[in-house]
């Protein structure tokens, strides 16, 4: 990734920074610079997301690209933040634990890595809210 | 007076037993539970390294008190793997606790004891009225070599303090340190694992720069080791911090509240950071604690503290120490080579 466009990424990625409209109320992650709804008329501000929430689906990936080859077999997840977003988030726990509904909270872990030498992603991954002590 | 405004401790989930590690190495694991006092250590994730070890030592110390992230004038991270050569560790943090951008932030090193000279640090940013609040966070995820003595105790954790002058938990009444040349321990530029010099690491390094540290320190201060409520040494294994205490005149209940290292290991620049975490989370106000760290190469630094009635109102707000040691997941040697890449793909 080039390292401009990963720099863009850092507050939504380990703070969970999006964005609201001031107007329709709408709350976006990841953030948007125009509100879909208001459209010119909408006025987006920053905003924090808690990192709370729960499994909508989720999937199982056992055959995956080489930066996460290393993890298989890992949960990624559509995640329904308690404000209201969805995003897609991997969720560390055993595979068979995972479940839809499942109550979930941020935990700060390496995303990925250009090669040895590279840049280092870090950011927001989810696990069970139950494990308190993860 | 300066002191700790508030802690937090991390620790991976993962552990490896001794028995597994002698098990591959062909070594007696009673002879070395025996010797080290140790049963099993910590493992990071395949997704955790330093950094993401100090982030949640430093959230779980926010998320114990009510100051505000951006109060935070100096971010600290003492570590020996850093994850990169050249990019501060620090900076990750600071940017992920949102205390960015006002604030200076660096990354130290000086072996097992990196964490606590980031506490000097801060205290000293303090005191001068160059900043109202100082992060110092010790956090490893401690290399040995395969089949090294240092295999059945390297492990991974980490603890952030929060330094100030106001909302303290515990007053810090001085600080002294011990600094020598002394070579006992040891990693080159480039190398993945350390050499150290075997018995050597013992009584002109380890004991050595404790005990003159404490010295200095309970003299500065006028206190005797019965002042004490709890004492905290760096613990590379369970034997040598009991024997310290010992030389030093300390008893068995002094040291082994925060003695957390026979179900933890060696988490390098976090072991007597996540020691004082264990004794804090237990004690009462007016405890009196004593905690000298110890870093290869070799130095000491001590403390003197004294528990406030500020303790008890973060009771309960994150995981204590021994809440982090519990439910640990047990993986056995080759899961562990591929967590700690040990294993090239």
């Amino acid at each position: 990734m080039a390292v401009a466009r990963l720099w863009r990424h850092i507050p939504a990625r380990y703070n969970l920074i999006g964005t609201e409209c001031q107007i329709c109320g709408g709350l976006y992650f990841p953030p948007r610079t125009t509100c879909p709804t208001c459209r010119r008329d909408g006025k987006i501000i920053e905003r924090k997301f808690k990192g709370t929430g729960e499994v909508v689906t989720y999937t199982i990936i056992y055959s995956a690209s080489s930066t996460f080859r290393r993890q298989t077999p890992y949960v990624l997840a559509i995640i329904r933040l308690d404000e209201g977003p969805q995003l897609t988030g991997q969720i560390v726990c055993n595979p068979d634990e995972a479940e839809i509904g499942m109550k979930v909270r941020p935990i700060f872990r390496k995303l990925g890595e250009d090669g040895s030498s590279g840049i280092i992603y870090y950011g927001t991954k989810f696990t069970p809210l139950r494990e308190a002590s993860k | 007076m300066i002191g700790i405004t508030s802690y937090g401790a991390y620790i991976p989930r993962y552990r490896i037993k001794v028995e597994e590690i002698a098990r591959v190495w062909g070594d007696d694991p009673e002879h070395i539970k025996k010797g080290l006092l140790i049963h099993e250590k910590s493992v990071p994730d395949l997704d955790e390294d330093a950094a993401t070890i100090a982030v949640e030592a430093a959230r779980s110390a926010i998320g114990r008190c009510n100051i505000d992230p951006k109060e935070i004038g100096a971010v600290y991270v003492g570590s020996e793997s850093h994850p990169y050569a050249v990019k501060p560790t620090a900076t990750i943090v600071a940017e992920a606790i949102e205390a960015t951008p006002d604030l200076t932030a660096a990354d130290f090193e000086f072996a097992c004891k990196a964490g606590t000279a980031a506490i000097q640090a801060c205290m000293g940013e303090v005191s001068m009225g160059m900043i109202k609040y100082g992060m110092a966070i010790g956090a490893d995820v401690s290399q040995g070599a395969p089949g090294d003595a240092l295999e059945y105790t390297a492990a991974a954790g980490g603890a952030a303090y929060i330094i100030g002058k106001k909302n303290l938990i515990a007053e810090i009444e001085d600080t002294s340190s011990f600094t020598t040349d002394t070579p006992d321990f040891w990693r080159r530029e480039g190398e993945s694992y350390p050499m150290h010099g075997g018995r050597f690491t013992g009584e002109p390094a380890y004991f050595k720069h404790i005990m003159s540290a404490t010295k200095s320190l309970m003299k500065k201060v006028g206190t005797k080791p019965g002042d004490y409520d709890y004492v905290v040494f760096h613990q590379p294994n369970g034997k040598f911090p009991l024997r310290m205490a010992k030389m030093l005149g300390f008893v068995e209940e002094q040291i082994r509240p925060g003695l957390v290292v026979s179900k933890l290991g060696n988490t390098y620049a976090g072991s007597s950071l996540i020691g004082l975490a264990a004794v804090l989370d237990q004690a009462k106000p007016g405890s009196r604690i004593l905690m000298t760290s110890f870093g290869s190469g070799a130095g000491s630094d001590a403390f003197s503290m004294t528990v406030t009635d500020g303790i008890e109102e973060t009771r309960g707000k994150v995981p204590t120490v021994a809440e982090l040691l519990k439910n640990p997941k047990y993986i056995d040697y080759a899961l562990y080579a591929k967590h700690k890449g040990k294993i090239v793909v």
